[in-house]
């Protein structure tokens, strides 16, 4: 482990300003190395952005939440390998012409963001109304894998079916990806939704989430990190671990914490609670994701 | 299959042709195959009517399910039963409620604007 990124973390966690999760693998034998692979290093995910939503009771500041947490993350010490946006960049809207009017917003605005390594996906929000046609137009593919010092990452698409389903299509393509992957490799997965049923009442979940759980399931050391839910969340489906985000617009009660899922309102007392943005360390030996949370402001 | 909505909207125009032209055989089939207490729910931006529902436990009823717009979906995820609503079309979905309480009954097809507040309440009672 580096002893800097050890001490960093332990700073963060003593100074308050999130929890720290560590969440550890059991990989038996590492990839080799070359050139700065397998070195530690960690991203930023940011999620739920909802730009173009409108609500003050739920959020005052809409249309200044986004610039602060980019101004955060411009601001970290350290600045990270690459950050990724996990869905729902934009609001949703019947109308398409705004559709890409919020989308072209969104993208202006993380523009400032002086990592030049900036991932994205699509959300239901981005996507379900249009299959991802305008998500792809501004943003690129909906899913695709990349490999990071020694990481493979596998980002999912369970939006763009407005069934919030995955589809046999890309599951296939999931098996076949995982299929040339060490059975010890270190694979992040994003997706917005998550895999697993959380709580469908709420529409938190993936209809054919548990296909795709089980092709992860094959490998040792997989480790989702997703959005939808706006809030932490920590489960684990065998060896695979699932970890939501906060949202960077409105916060969501917990599953079974009331009957309707409303947004949380807004604190005075407390502006931008329940809001935020994470860093992900991703250290190699043993493997283990290093997850805090960071408030926007 | 991934259901892109090009095709769902191809559904719709397929089975809105169908049922306006025979559309009291549709129902009349549909009645012939149920085998429960009927019930009928339409669906429409972003509600369903009724929104709220009272069954017995145990009594077997048919769900018949309807939308005057787009397609919709209807979720019961407490009873894991769900359907895919197609305009124009009626669509059936059978259900046993086997436990008492409140439970809600959802859109799971993400639909428009209005789409996440589409949901409804159904009471089973002994």
């Amino acid at each position: 482990m580096d002893s800097g990124a050890y001490n960093r973390r332990d700073f963060l966690k003593l100074a308050g300003l999130g929890g720290v999760v560590l969440v550890s693998g059991c990989a038996s034998a590492m990839r080799s190395s070359s050139g700065g692979e397998n070195a530690d290093f960690y991203f930023v995910q940011l999620s739920d952005c909802h730009w173009g939503f409108e609500g003050p009771a739920a959020n005052p500041d809409a249309k200044g939440t986004l610039k602060k947490a980019v101004a955060a993350v411009n601001g970290m010490s350290r600045q990270p390998d690459f950050v990724m946006f996990t869905g729902d960049l934009t609001h949703t809207t019947d109308d398409p012409k705004e559709r890409r009017r919020r989308m072209a917003e969104f993208r202006d605005i993380v523009a400032a963001l002086e990592v030049r390594d900036v991932r994205f996906m699509p959300g239901e929000h981005d996507a379900s109304l249009d299959n991802g046609k305008a998500f792809q137009e501004f943003f690129g593919r909906t899913h695709y894998t990349f490999d990071h010092k020694g990481v493979h990452f596998i980002v999912v698409d369970n939006v763009s079916d407005p069934t919030a389903a995955i589809g046999d299509e890309q599951l296939e393509w999931l098996r076949a990806d995982l299929g040339i992957q060490p059975k010890d490799a270190r694979i992040v997965v994003f997706t917005h939704r998550p895999l697993f049923d959380l709580y469908p009442q709420w529409d938190w979940a993936t209809r054919d989430g548990a296909r795709a759980i089980e092709l992860l399931q094959t490998r040792d050391n997989v480790t989702v990190f997703y959005g939808h839910i706006h809030q932490e969340h920590h489960f684990m489906t065998g060896n695979v671990a699932h970890h939501s985000a906060k949202s960077l617009m409105f916060a969501l009660p917990e599953a079974r914490s009331q009957p309707k899922r409303l947004p949380v309102p807004w604190d005075a007392n407390a502006p931008y609670k329940g809001l935020g943005f994470r860093e992900i360390e991703a250290e190699r030996a043993p493997v283990k994701y290093a997850v805090t949370e960071l408030p926007v402001a | 299959m991934r259901m892109t909505r090009r095709l769902l909207l191809r559904a719709s125009v397929a089975a809105g042709l169908l049922a306006a032209s025979g559309r009291m055989a549709v129902l009349a089939q549909a009645q012939a195959r149920a085998t429960g207490r009927l019930i009928p729910i339409v669906s429409k931006k972003f509600v369903y009517e009724p929104v709220e529902l009272t069954l017995k436990l145990n009594e077997p009823v048919v769900f018949q399910l309807t939308s005057l717009d787009v397609v919709m979906g209807f979720s019961v995820p407490d009873f894991g039963v769900r359907a895919t609503i197609i305009p124009g079309q009626i669509t059936e979905l059978r259900m046993t409620p086997t436990k008492i309480g409140e439970f809600t009954f959802l859109c799971d097809v993400f639909c428009g604007s209005g789409h996440e507040n589409m949901e409804g309440t159904m009471k089973v009672v002994a």
